[in-house]
């Protein structure tokens, strides 16, 4: 990148918000998937102001700006394809507000999600998204790629607790949406706009996040089931019965294998897949009723065994196998490929028969796992990319999973968002009229097409 | 680099770049950059490894930059262990480009004890000044008079002698004999912490064991491993491994958290060494750190009280080099009046990590502050941590806070105790 651009930014953002030494460049390339292409430069701003001010040189020198934070993305959202900027957020990362009248957030973009967790939990108080990253992803991550985990389930997406956002709009000026309000119906919902936009309308600086209270008790059960498909049957017989948990996660054998190779906890490695169930709750007596109830359920539906967890402690390290489960497969393969496509809770049986189809046609392993209760699961392809056949296969693989999933009246993804990866079926699973109008909303914030080109919307 | 030690394929092809070991990088959360994480040190190696990347002086100097505490080891759920390889890189670079002064300080100074206690004669002299000569005599004249001041403020009061000159070869248990302990006197711990090596002796011969400290030890081999002179480590293994054949022990305990770390890895260190491996296995599986040996046999319950409030430290290489925790908590615990108090975040790297406070100032003492806000919420009296490296590093950080907060080896309280009920 040219000196001039450089010196520039070194006045924005001092010279220690300027990266550009060939290592620095080298290791904002990529993402938590296998691409990877170098930045020409990288940016870490500490102030809105700053960012307003990257973001106007960007506009008028015509050079592409790839927002990115922890980098633990799983859709190459942030993999900056044509050079350029990357805007790296980790270090707008200040608490500015908890307001525990209101129970409302507000936050910096760069503030890691657990952090956040802990902070708001030492005031009694709750924020519920927990993406399985939350340790290694920023708040304005989650935001740009509305984030689910396993508590969706009861408690909802990252959305669903975005009450306003500063944005720095593609031509530098600053946009305040929404504000402390549960109920705002004043213009079209921006919030909700800029949520999951990827960085491509948008820069989120700042957010209100809201908070609800800290559920006093959880129970959470470890189901085991010889069979795989009564574990699939078992999620629906749960819901349909009129329990809400807060989680139901589901992991199959070879998901089991990795983890209890990752941290043997003692996970049994004889069953075709284990249900994760917890209940939550600020009455004892009913978190406690509803956690037994389903572990009857589970039993009437062929599980072999309900272990409840005992202690905190116990319970920790549960989470920490789920938490685990995606990264420890890479023990069994150099690449893996991790979808995932959404399908009505209803159709989960039927998903993960067709899934289980695909990998024996093509001969490579698919693991499955994912929060089964919200119909989102993660299958993941294990492969080596270095096998241009494994890799021709993956592909053909990875169509037949997202042909199956929108047959059965799914979707590509239900958290991890689009970026590069699923941009080629985009037009596939929305339609050409949707498409339209997503690329019309594109061209009225960013027309000269600067942020995140070439992601989300397909050309 | 076809003929060089370097990082094997399999150290860093699987790292799938999820990024979980940023949540537990020292140096990651004071810079919040990639290059200065776990991830971007894996990706560096891997792409200078494989050509993509030129390998320079700043792509190595990311690998230095790590403060080798083993956090991101720990965490990886795949099994990379990326400090592992910023060592392994370290080794690949002193192999391409031998720095003289490595040689001169790792190969002729530090393993040769009669040569260290010459060099820090002066500072046993004239304690503090005698530094300076120290720092003159290491080639650090560049430092900045702030940092000189950081380096005083970490001398304990010092030993008018080297213990290893103190210490009899065989310290008799009190009464019968119980256990034949070989004692592994590190260098740290004979030249600046003798108090402290001195009352670990008297507390295990209290306990029934025969201690036998073999004088002619030399370093451990961890600053030469820091600095990517692993020939040298083998060097000085081998060397160990025969000295404590001779003295024909059943233990091998050390007070010191490096030391024990590096002592119980010389299995693994020379595993290639067709001579060596079974000697070095047979070696490092009768190690032991000083308070899990003292947990692992009837411990006498000090009668003497010790009114304070007391938190503890877990040096990176106890806790996660050794998986050594409970021991040392459940030791202190023994001593009535006692109050213990959990550190939060009590084992996340004190920032010291050998010489990060010489060659990485300004991070060593972000990753400090961290710490003493921490040790600051305990309100304790003193902090307990088995390393020397730590302790060291934590005085200056009660230093630089005039918290006032003492910073001891957790056996010394142990030895307080039961010398309170000899007074009374």
């Amino acid at each position: 990148m040219d000196k001039n651009l450089i010196d520039k930014l070194i006045k924005i953002v001092e010279r220690e918000g300027v990266l550009s030494t060939p290592e620095d460049l080298a290791v904002y390339g990529y993402d938590g998937t296998f691409e990877d292409h170098r930045p020409d430069v990288v940016v870490l701003p500490r102030t809105t102001e700053q960012v307003s001010a990257v973001v106007s040189l960007a506009a008028a020198e015509r050079i592409p700006l790839v927002t990115r934070g922890m980098g633990s993305g799983l859709a190459a959202a942030s993999v900056p394809f044509q050079g350029g900027i990357v805007l790296a957020m980790t270090r707008i990362n200040r608490i500015l507000e908890i307001d525990t009248l209101n129970a409302i957030a507000h936050v910096e973009a760069g503030v890691v999600t657990a952090d956040l967790q802990t902070e708001v939990e030492k005031l009694g108080l709750f924020y519920p998204p927990d993406p399985s990253s939350i340790r290694h992803s920023t708040i304005g991550g989650n935001i740009a790629c509305n984030a689910g985990g396993p508590r969706c389930l009861k408690y909802g997406v990252t959305g669903d607790y975005v009450l306003g956002l500063t944005v720095v709009l593609a031509d530098g000026r600053v946009l305040k949406t929404g504000g402390k309000l549960i109920k705002d119906v004043v213009g079209y919902d921006l919030n909700a706009l800029f949520t999951g936009s990827e960085g491509t309308l948008g820069v989120i600086t700042e957010a209100l996040l809201r908070l609800t209270a800290k559920p006093k008790f959880a129970r959470t059960a470890l189901v085991e089931f010889p069979a795989l498909e009564d574990a699939s049957h078992t999620v629906n017989a749960i819901l349909s019965a009129g329990i809400v948990p807060a989680t139901l996660e589901l992991m199959d054998e070879t998901a089991i294998a990795c983890i209890e190779e990752a941290l043997q906890i003692g996970l049994p490695l004889d069953v075709e897949a284990i249900l994760l169930i917890e209940t939550d709750g600020a009455d004892q007596a009913n978190v406690e009723g509803e956690i037994q109830a389903a572990a009857r359920i589970c039993q009437e539906h062929g599980a072999r065994q309900v272990k409840v967890a005992q202690s905190e402690a116990e319970r920790e390290v549960l989470w920490q196998a789920r938490r685990s489960v995606s990264p420890s497969l890479a023990r069994k393969a150099p690449n893996k490929l991790g979808e995932d496509i959404t399908v009505p809770r209803s159709a989960i049986p039927e998903m993960v028969r067709r899934l289980k189809a695909i990998s024996a046609q093509y001969g490579l392993p698919i693991v499955i796992f994912g929060h089964a209760g919200d119909g989102n699961l993660h299958p993941n392809i294990l492969f080596d990319k270095r096998d241009p056949e494994q890799w021709a296969k993956v592909e053909g693989m990875v169509k037949a999973e997202f042909n199956a999933a929108l047959e059965l009246g799914g979707t590509l993804s239900g958290e991890h968002g689009v970026g590069t990866l699923k941009r080629p079926y985009m037009a596939q699973a929305l339609g050409p009229v949707s498409v339209d109008v997503q690329r019309k909303i594109k061209a009225a914030l960013d027309p000269l097409n600067i942020l995140n080109p070439g992601k989300v919307i397909p050309d | 680099l076809d003929n060089l030690t370097q990082p094997s394929e399999e150290q860093y092809l699987n790292c799938i770049r999820c990024g979980l070991c940023l949540a537990v990088c020292p140096t990651y959360r004071e810079y919040l950059s990639e290059t200065a994480s776990p991830r971007g040190r894996v990706a560096l190696a891997r792409k200078g490894l494989e050509g993509e990347l030129e390998l320079t002086p700043n792509l190595f100097e990311q690998m230095y930059a790590c403060f080798d505490c083993l956090a991101c080891n720990d965490i990886c759920p795949v099994g990379i262990r990326p400090a592992d390889l910023a060592l392994g890189m370290r080794v690949l670079q002193e192999e391409r480009k031998p720095a003289h002064w490595k040689q001169n300080l790792f190969r002729d100074l530090i393993p040769k004890p009669g040569r260290m206690e010459a060099a820090t004669w002066p500072l046993r002299l004239y304690e503090r000044s005698g530094l300076r000569r120290l720092v003159y005599k290491l080639g650090l004249h560049h430092l900045h008079p702030a940092q000189l001041r950081d380096l005083e403020a970490m001398l304990p009061h010092l030993p008018e002698r080297p213990l290893r000159q103190v210490l009899p070869e065989v310290t008799p248990a009190n009464g019968e004999v119980k256990y034949r302990v070989g004692f592994f006197l590190g260098c740290a711990q004979s030249l600046m912490f003798a108090d402290e090596s001195a009352a670990s002796v008297r507390v295990m011969a209290r306990n029934g064991c025969m201690v036998i400290t073999p004088k002619e030890t030399v370093c451990c081999g961890m600053p030469a491993r820091g600095y990517g002179r692993e020939d040298l480590v083998r060097e000085q293994a081998r060397l160990n491994i025969d000295l404590f054949e001779k003295a024909d022990v059943e233990v091998i305990v050390t007070d010191c958290a490096t030391c024990g770390s590096t002592l119980k890895d010389y299995g693994a260190i020379l595993a290639d060494d067709p001579i060596w491996a079974a000697r070095a296995a047979a070696f490092s599986a009768r190690v032991r750190d000083v308070s899990e040996f003292l947990m692992s046999i009837p411990l006498e319950k000090p009668e003497g009280r010790l009114d304070a409030r007391v938190t503890y430290h877990d040096p990176c290489h106890l806790r996660r080099g050794q998986g050594v925790w409970k021991q040392p908590r459940e030791l202190l615990q023994l001593i009535d009046g006692l109050e213990f108090i959990e550190l939060p975040e009590a084992d996340w790297c004190c920032g010291s990590a050998g010489s990060q406070l010489i060659t990485h100032y300004e991070t060593s003492l972000k990753v400090l502050k961290r710490k003493t806000d921490n040790l600051e919420s305990t309100r304790a009296d003193y902090i307990a941590t088995g390393c020397p490296g730590c302790q060291m590093q934590l005085n200056v950080g009660v230093w630089r806070s005039r918290s006032g907060v003492k910073v001891v080896h957790p056996v010394t309280l142990l030895d307080m105790a039961y010398n309170r009920k000899k007074e009374k």
